[in-house]
């Protein structure tokens, strides 16, 4: 494979109403070609409605040495988590 | 079966060739394709077309009512009963030969589809309707690929004219109507064939124009496919393609 080719990650929508999860990468010239082959590579069973790539340099990620930092204050605070409401059985997907 | 009904049989037969004979020439890339990705996009138009084949033969087969089977118009008609036109059969090539091809027939075929669409023959047109969805998703891709390979290096631009100089020729039966075709055509079932070609060219030379690459000049064509008059390529083709069915007749699994 040639190296001018860039990495894109891959988000796709299985249904209406439900969010983009990362189905995983590509290889592609530009944004055009990588939706094409997303469509080839990750939804050949009919898995989506809508597929987003992104560059993967494009994503800035948080590293794992910051996680005492970013994450350990949150869980002694209960009442920011949402767990006491009961949801009504009509909401399939939260 | 009526004249009409074997003569639409026929048509049908001619149909399943064109995809059967290039689904397979596309499947020879199974594995091989130049990166991942495109490997498994390159698949995938093989498998289209391959189902399109299925569709055209399990029709023809209906038709003929002997019980036959769209199996034995695959695997056990020789080279000469194929009537395929004869752009489908030339070997892969390089990657440029493959996208060239795909590229030609594409334009054709998302027309073609759209005209066959209109079939007065309600079997014909529902192919159509399903095939034509697929033709626009393969022309987007060969289209964009014409542009990559003839914008790209010397090399990739080379590579696509020199197929574009050995393609050419073969595209002028693609505009061909025999006999039957013409009957066809006055019953309102079959594409008239001649009058996408004017589209057709535009077309073509507007995306190689922009593409660095110069349609040839020389006039020579090539015919026959219709009347089952081959290439050379054509049996190693069906060797391989027949090869199981041959040697284990009636295998299954």
């Amino acid at each position: 494979m040639s190296d001018h080719m860039q990495l894109f990650e891959v988000f796709i929508r299985s249904r209406r109403g439900l969010d983009h999860k990362h189905v995983g990468s590509l290889h592609a010239e530009d944004h055009a070609q990588a939706l094409e082959y997303a469509r080839d590579v990750y939804t050949r069973r009919s898995e989506g409605v809508s597929i987003w790539v992104v560059n993967s340099s494009d994503i800035v990620a948080s590293q794992e040495e910051d996680c005492d930092s970013f994450y350990d204050p949150l869980d002694d605070k209960p009442y920011r988590h949402a767990t006491h409401y009961k949801l009504p059985a009509e909401v399939d997907n939260m | 079966m009526t004249t009409t009904e074997n003569a639409v049989r026929d048509y049908a037969v001619r149909l399943g060739d064109d995809s059967l004979i290039l689904g397979h020439r596309i499947s020879e890339w199974c594995s091989r394709g130049p990166f991942l990705e495109e490997d498994l996009a390159l698949t995938n138009v093989a498998l289209d077309y391959i189902g399109r084949a299925r569709m055209f033969f399990s029709y023809a087969a209906e038709l003929s009512g002997d019980g036959a089977t769209e199996d034995q118009f695959a695997y056990q008609r020789d080279c000469r009963e194929f009537t395929n036109l004869l752009i489908h059969e030339l070997p892969k090539g390089d990657f440029a030969f493959t996208m060239a091809r795909q590229y030609l027939v594409d334009v054709y075929s998302v027309a073609f589809m759209a005209a066959l669409k209109n079939s007065s023959d309600e079997n014909l047109s529902g192919i159509a309707s399903k095939a034509i969805k697929e033709s626009e998703y393969h022309l987007r891709r060969s289209a964009d690929w014409i542009l990559r390979l003839g914008g790209g290096t010397e090399e990739s631009n080379r590579r696509l004219q020199d197929a574009v100089n050995e393609l050419w020729g073969f595209t002028r039966e693609l505009f061909e109507l025999d006999t039957l075709e013409a009957d066809l055509v006055t019953a309102g079932i079959a594409v008239d064939v001649v009058s996408l070609r004017d589209d057709w060219e535009r077309t073509v030379r507007a995306t190689f124009a922009e593409a660095d690459i110069t349609i040839p000049e020389e006039n020579w064509q090539v015919s026959g496919g219709r009347q089952g008059n081959h290439t050379e390529w054509l049996g190693h083709l069906l060797s391989d393609l027949q090869f199981v069915q041959r040697a284990y007749p009636g295998l299954e699994w």
